[in-house]
């Protein structure tokens, strides 16, 4: 497992852009069919808000790369994205996306915070702007959380969709991270997180290709060089 | 359980709040968050405020028995009779 090699500054913002747009993209698939008109709106705006997170990382990766954000976010192949492996499962219910969205926002509210005291300054500005932003998605994941963590079935639920994902929120971070994310997590369920197996970065769920068909198809149907 | 929430938006500081709509939610943090979404996201209000539609007590009778329209200003025309009293009173503007 080679995830802790030191890594540039474009191949940092690629994982964090990679996690923001593969999950925006997989919160998207709750547009029309969220349990109720409020939440629908709600959850599709913080999916567009993590799309723009990506576009803002892609942006600083470019540069570095000589390339552009759209080349970053459609060009590649499904292989060379970044993305942990959390954000790719397709989960089509509530519970677990929940539970998911709380993990994922838990876990990328750690390593913002210590992005943002990064000595480059351009990391550590954009940072501490997506984390501005990032205050209100943590919200809504608690409250929802909080509302599940309040009924018996609800909990259960929860619980199970938390059992489940958590060898994959923990390999949202690296190493020295990890240990924070258990603190919070457990803080906030109040229960104790099982001894497990980090999915790290680096290999793919089956569901990346099939959403990478859909997410580039547009893109690539165009003769190269196509304006929008 | 699902409650109403009446959600009133101010557009710039100092104009009135005025009605924007209602949105549903078990309780007033959720009415916060959907409140932010549907009327604060695009930076188009100043403030809001969100108010239990419990909270709102409705008024829509006002019964007109007496045909009261002479309490009304509408329909009376007060510009000739300004003119014929400034002109009593020496005080009419040249025009």
């Amino acid at each position: 497992m080679n995830e802790q090699a030191p890594r540039s500054r474009a191949e940092l913002l690629l994982e964090l852009a990679d996690d923001d747009l593969i999950l925006g993209w997989r919160n998207s698939e709750w547009t029309g069919i969220a349990p109720f008109l409020e939440e629908d709106v709600a959850f599709s705006s913080i999916a567009q808000n993590e799309i723009g997170h990506a576009r803002a990382l892609y942006e600083l990766a470019a540069r570095d790369l000589g390339t552009d954000a759209d080349a970053l976010a459609f060009d590649r192949r499904p292989e060379e994205y970044r993305t942990a492996p959390l954000v790719e499962l397709r989960r089509l219910e509530w519970a677990r996306t929940i539970a998911r969205h709380f993990l994922y926002e838990t876990a990328d509210a750690i390593r913002i915070d210590a992005l943002k005291s990064s000595d480059d300054p351009e990391v550590a500005g954009l940072a501490a702007k997506i984390d501005r932003e990032e205050a209100y998605h943590r919200m809504h994941a608690e409250l929802w959380v909080g509302r599940l963590l309040g009924s018996e079935d609800g909990r259960k639920r929860l619980h199970e969709a938390v059992e489940e994902l958590w060898p994959y929120a923990l390999g949202v971070l690296d190493d020295e991270l990890r240990p924070e994310l258990r603190r919070r997590v457990e803080a906030a369920l109040g229960w104790t997180l099982p001894e497990a197996e980090p999915v790290p970065r680096g290999h793919h769920e089956a569901e990346l290709a099939e959403l990478w068909e859909e997410m580039t198809s547009v893109r690539r149907s165009a003769p190269a060089g196509a304006r929008w | 359980m699902t409650l109403v929430w009446e959600v009133f938006r101010q557009e710039r500081k100092g104009q009135p709040f005025a009605h924007a709509g209602s949105v549903t939610a078990p309780d007033l943090s959720f009415a916060e968050l959907y409140a932010r979404e549907q009327y604060g996201r695009r930076q188009e209000s100043e403030a809001l405020w969100i108010v239990p539609r419990e909270g709102v007590h409705a008024v829509a009778d006002f019964p007109d028995e007496f045909d009261l329209k002479y309490r009304r200003v509408d329909g009376y025309s007060i510009k000739a009779r300004l003119k014929e009293a400034r002109e009593r009173a020496g005080t009419a503007v040249e025009s």
